[in-house]
């Protein structure tokens, strides 16, 4: 099979820059702690208002973890509990949702927090909320009639 | 093989009538399908709700089923059925039948679905994800339009067999080959939604099971939806390397190159199901980011294509006496639809491109995942390089199995239509990229969200999308127009199906190529080290299945 | 052996017949453009929380 020289300067240099990709998103995955939402806990959709975090929506202050509060979000066709919360400014948080019924989506809009609900599964996010202002938080997987009025509302203050 | 290949120049026209009857429904779903997304745009411009009780959510289920599943399939089914019969030959009255079964099979369940849909009894999308809970039937019609597409592939895998049978140790021809490639990913990619309809969605829904496991059955979605989109792109590719080539009056750039990057796209689009879920709970980020991985190895034949392609163009321009660095794009038939609609589908392949490189970047799809961006995105790869391609192939595809001819004028309004689809695209998916990358969702009805600052940011590129799908409403008239001229009212005639030739014809095609037993072992390998663990995992820590719910 | 020689004949025979200049200029266009969108939004994704 005949490559021709200038296709094997293309090829080297494609994909060249395809493994700069995957090092930069490798190294910042596995070494910064940028990984996307995986959570693996799991938990009975059923009895969601009765396990913890999740008898407790809302941002909660905790002691002794990496993080200075949890926000526990509780989804379900067609809204979150809770419907607004305020967060301080430069406050490190681990973000908690879960369902109670059908797959919802939870972004928080012009924010990297974007990760599937998904019944049975505890979905979960760490980050430092460092920029002021008003969050729209949108359910972006279809739920159902009303999922275009799923959402909510973060404020971050000073 | 190349004097078997002239021989044969005309399809038969009991293999004509097959092709044709796939094209009918083909054409039929763009003309619902398209309907379905004019509606939608309007109504999430904010400045129209839908009449006489039509839901947005069935209206998209609608869109996306037609679209993406009935007229892609019926397109590519024909499309490949008759690519066989002109390069391998006329197909035997035994294949011809099993084309024929394949075909209504796949009729009976569309029908049932599209019936489902109509009756409101299954607004969940064409991702059905559970536990949002159809109509059993919709899931059986969905069931018997794989299982038709089955039996279609097997068509062509016998005709493939007995071309091989009758010329041994020859490489078959380039066409039927990619056929072939495209059938047996398409086979092996539709076990897992097959899977997960017949033994977790079709029983539930029944009510034989009261339970279903949400994560396993979107795992066995994204297992089939990803090469999905390979098995829309693969035919387009099939246009762009050996019928473009000809169109234009040169050469493919390299036989053996086309074919070994079929076999990349057949080894690397199945195992990669996972940069689907990347955002999802239950799946450890170290299989997520293999998958990713292995995402990137796919875009290696689709950089190899890119090279093949220019290379076509720039030796046709040369030989033509084109002089400079880019001397050779004036030279190009410009003014002949077959190469200029699919010519612009190629150029709007390279944002798509970028844009799936993007998607498939692990963390940085928290950014895009599921807002409007990732509509935008595959509005450019699949509802602009794919389909404008099948358009190209369809202005002289159509005449020459029905015997006429596409004349200057239907021509000149090709060329507008593809124009026009230029434009609207341009408006409709630059703006969903643009208001996606503002958090903007996907598959939502118009929504003030309460009179958030952030979602009135999302109205003027919402006014764009409705600007961009008008427009592209009315290029959909256009192709129809010239679909109904082309197939019953252009004048008699002879239109050619054009076939390229390789720029070098004494470089054989290496034999290793054609070897099914190591490429599908190396598939089977693959996927099996992508999904075994993180299968059992899921089924190891599953949670109490859900309930069956019918939230529209 | 007479294999070799004739696969080396056919390969020069292609080199010479085609520049592919504008070939190369076009994917590295092409290849820039993938470069310049990715770090814009690999960008995005670092500035935002």
């Amino acid at each position: 099979m005949h490559i021709h020289k200038f296709e094997k300067i293309w090829l080297i240099f494609g994909v060249t820059t395809l493994l700069v990709f995957l090092s930069v998103i490798g190294v910042s995955a596995f070494y910064l702690g940028n990984q996307p939402p995986s959570c693996l806990a799991t938990i009975n959709p059923e009895k969601v208002d009765t396990t913890a975090p999740f008898d407790k929506p809302g941002l909660n202050k905790v002691e002794g973890k990496e993080w200075d509060y949890e926000l526990v979000y509780v989804a379900s066709a067609f809204n979150y509990t809770p419907g607004e919360v305020e967060v301080p400014l430069g406050a490190k948080v681990k973000v908690l949702a879960t369902t109670k019924d059908v797959v919802h989506g939870f972004n928080v809009a012009g924010t990297n927090i974007n990760m599937m609900l998904e019944p049975g599964y505890i979905s979960e996010y760490v980050t430092t909320f460092d920029k002021a202002g008003e969050y729209l938080i949108v359910c972006n997987e279809y739920c159902g009639a009303g999922h275009h009025m799923m959402s909510s509302m973060i404020k971050v203050v000073e | 093989m190349n004097s078997f290949v002239e021989k044969i120049k005309k399809v038969d026209s009991r293999d004509a009538k097959l092709g044709m009857a796939h094209f009918y429904v083909a054409f039929i779903g763009l003309f619902i399908g398209g309907m379905a997304g004019l509606l939608q745009t309007l109504v999430r411009s904010g400045q129209f709700t839908l009449p006489a009780g039509i839901g947005y959510y069935q209206l998209l289920t609608l869109h996306g089923v037609v679209l993406a599943l009935v007229m892609t399939t019926y397109f590519i089914m024909g499309f490949q059925l008759v690519s066989v019969s002109r390069t391998a030959g006329t197909l035997t009255n035994k294949q011809r039948n099993t084309g024929w079964v394949g075909f209504w099979l796949m009729t009976i369940g569309t029908v049932m679905a599209a019936v489902m849909i109509l009756l409101n009894e299954a607004s969940v999308l064409y991702t059905f994800y559970a536990p949002l809970q159809a109509h059993a039937l919709f899931y059986v019609g969905l069931t018997l339009v794989i299982v038709g597409s089955w039996v279609s592939g097997s068509a062509i895998i016998m005709a493939y067999v007995a071309w091989r049978r009758k010329n041994p140790g020859q490489p078959s021809p380039l066409l039927t080959f990619m056929s072939l490639v495209n059938t047996l990913m398409w086979i092996v990619a539709t076990i897992g939604v097959a899977t997960t309809v017949l033994f977790q969605l079709l029983p539930w829904s029944l009510g034989l099971v009261e339970r279903v496991d949400v994560a396993i059955s979107r795992t066995l979605f994204w297992y089939f939806g990803h090469p999905l989109v390979y098995f829309w792109l693969l035919p387009a590719y099939m246009a762009w390397y050996v019928i473009v080539p000809k169109i234009i009056g040169g050469k493919i750039f390299s036989d053996s190159l086309a074919r070994l990057s079929f076999i990349l796209f057949l080894l690397f689009s199945i195992p990669v199901g996972f940069h689907h879920q990347l955002m999802e709970p239950g799946i450890d980020p170290a299989w997520k980011f293999l998958q990713v991985v292995l995402t990137f190895m796919v875009i290696i034949p689709s950089l190899m294509t890119a090279f093949s392609l220019f290379a076509t163009f720039e030796t046709f321009g040369r030989s033509k006496g084109a002089t400079g660095l880019f001397g050779w794009l004036k030279k190009l038939p410009w003014g002949d639809a077959r190469f200029l609609i699919p010519f612009i589908g190629m150029l709007s392949f390279i944002p798509g491109g970028a844009g799936g490189i993007i998607n498939a970047s692990n963390q940085m799809n928290q950014v895009i995942h599921n807002t409007i961006w990732v509509t935008g995105h595959f509005h450019l790869t699949v509802a602009t390089a794919v389909i404008l391609t099948f358009f190209g192939i369809s202005y002289w595809l159509i005449p020459h199995l029905t015997g006429r001819t596409l004349t200057k004028a239907m021509n000149k309004l090709a060329i507008l239509q593809g124009v026009l689809w230029a434009i609207g695209m341009t408006f409709m998916s630059g703006a969903m990229h643009f208001a996606g990358l503002l958090g903007a969702p996907r598959r939502s009805a118009y929504s003030e969200y309460g009179g958030a600052a952030q979602a009135a940011e999302w109205v003027p590129y919402q006014i764009a999308q409705a600007v961009g799908g008008s427009i592209l409403f009315i290029a959909i008239i256009l192709v129809l127009y010239i679909f109904i001229n082309l197939a019953f009212f252009a004048p008699k005639g002879e239109e050619e199906f054009p076939v390229g030739e390789a720029a070098n014809t004494t470089e054989k095609a290496p034999m290793i190529l054609e070897n099914w037993k190591l490429w599908l072992g190396l598939v089977v390998l693959l996927i099996a080290f992508a999904y075994t663990i993180p299968f059992i995992d899921l089924i190891e820590n599953a949670p109490i299945g859900s309930k069956g719910y019918k939230l529209w | 052996m007479a294999q070799p020689g004739l696969e080396k004949k056919t390969s020069t025979k292609v080199e010479d017949q085609s520049s592919l200049k504008g070939t190369l200029a076009s994917v590295f266009l092409l290849g820039f453009f993938l470069i310049i969108t990715w770090v814009g939004v690999f960008l995005l994704f670092v500035n935002r929380f």
